[in-house]
């Protein structure tokens, strides 16, 4: 299982919730913390890789109202688009740059 | 500085600090975060490229997504490296241990996309997931040149180079692989220099693995971004200014124009990118109102440097799919 929810979290409480990843980091948190923390809804999103000894991240979101999980959907499934978009530009300006280059010579 | 007030996000570098300008329009710094939005701001154009090295940027994107894949080239796309050595004979004077570190460093040519990381680190050897290589040498006397003192002319195999590196294939990988796909990508890295009676029997096994495990499993000798430096004359500069201008910024980014008898500093836009932003400007004191120095900062200059396995626009392109395979695996779970 890499996600789980921390314990002692008010259980209670689905609008503020703490995840925790296992063998993620920096990489992925970073990124999705960027993305998440500029949705409206959200109050506060935050993590942080409590020992770098261990393989773990925590992953803090806040939310003034909703679900803190739909907002970590959302934000995956926004980092997944993303990449699509990166991807399919970067294909099409890889392939365009090399027809220019046999031009050229 | 009002001149630097356009629409795009920057810093300013003045002589002993660095201030933000005020952007016309909305930036990525201050927008909520839609794909849509996304989609119309990002540019990406590519500079330069060839089979190690390229460069291209990224125009519009934030820094931590920027981050963010600087981060998965270096320590996530896998590629394929020695991991395990078993020692038939070494008589040589480099020890097991040393040795076995120096073969795991040699970059191997394996497309790693066609192997599956190592299950078991113990279990037997799979042909989907390790590559064979042996290395067998024996330096001897070489009697044919009798008046050289080289050890190159005296000896034979007195140096072992990674060409002497054999790959042996495992089950299928005869028919999968060509000789040339796979083996050390460069053939002269020195392992061990011998002399007649030492002696070498090993057999090397590659496997995949990424960054995080082991530097050796890095695809990358280096990949980083840098932010587009923009440099813009504010006052014109004539005669010997311009020249000392010239000499303040990197080569080939300030040109000097001649027009009649009167010669000015002009900036090159080719090669404004390439600055290294060095404030050197500022030592002369009737330079330094003449020039504004910035930093666009959502204009990310990559630079990926291969180390030779896969091409650099490939591990671009696996660290995108690797984030994605991350994102779609932890959605699967949460929607469990």
């Amino acid at each position: 299982m890499s996600v789980a929810q921390l314990a002692g979290s008010e259980a209670s409480n689905d609008s503020s919730k703490t995840f925790v990843f296992q063998n993620e980091g920096h990489t992925l948190g970073n990124a999705l913390r960027g993305i998440i923390s500029s949705y409206p809804d959200v109050q506060f999103c935050g993590y942080t890789v409590p020992h770098p000894a261990e393989n773990k991240m925590h992953f803090r979101i806040q939310m003034y109202q909703g679900k803190a999980v739909d907002a970590l959907k959302r934000g995956l499934n926004d980092i997944t688009k993303v990449c699509d978009v990166i991807l399919d530009k970067f294909d099409q300006e890889f392939t365009s740059f090399n027809e220019n280059k046999v031009e050229v010579q | 500085m009002e001149i630097m007030n356009d629409e795009k996000p920057r810093i300013i570098l003045t002589e002993h600090k660095v201030v933000n300008n005020f952007p016309t329009g909305p930036t990525v710094f201050d927008e909520h975060f839609e794909v849509k939005k996304f989609k119309k701001k990002l540019q990406i154009v590519i500079v330069r490229h060839d089979h190690l090295e390229m460069e291209f940027d990224l125009i519009g994107i934030h820094p931590f997504l920027a981050n963010t894949f600087r981060r998965l080239m270096l320590s996530d796309v896998p590629t394929m490296a020695i991991d395990q050595v078993h020692i038939l004979n070494n008589t040589s004077i480099i020890q097991d241990e040393v040795l076995a570190h120096r073969l795991g460093l040699i970059p191997i040519r394996a497309d790693p996309r066609l192997f599956e990381n190592k299950a078991d680190a113990g279990g037997p050897v799979q042909e989907k997931e390790t590559l064979e290589f042996e290395l067998k040498i024996k330096c001897n006397k070489d009697s044919s040149k009798k008046d050289s003192s080289r050890a190159e002319d005296m000896y034979k195999n007195s140096n072992v180079y990674s060409k002497h590196i054999k790959w042996v294939p495992i089950g299928n990988q005869k028919s999968k692989f060509k000789e040339s796909d796979v083996g050390p990508i460069h053939p002269d890295i020195l392992i061990a220099k011998m002399r007649p009676g030492h002696e070498m029997d090993l057999k090397l096994f590659a496997s995949k693995s990424n960054g995080k495990d082991h530097a050796k499993f890095s695809p990358v000798a280096t990949a980083f971004y840098r932010l587009l430096p923009e440099i813009k004359i504010v006052k014109q500069v004539e005669g010997e200014a311009a020249y000392r201008l010239q000499k303040c910024f990197s080569p080939g980014v300030i040109s000097v124009r001649t027009e009649g008898d009167k010669k000015y500093a002009v900036v090159n836009k080719n090669h404004a990118r390439y600055d290294t932003s060095s404030r050197n400007v500022f030592r002369y004191e009737d330079l330094k109102d003449t020039v504004v120095m910035s930093k666009v900062q959502d204009h990310f200059i990559f630079t990926i440097e291969s180390v030779g396995a896969l091409p650099p626009e490939a591990i671009f392109k696996e660290a995108i799919n690797i984030l994605k395979d991350k994102c779609f695996s932890l959605l699967t779970e949460l929607n469990s």
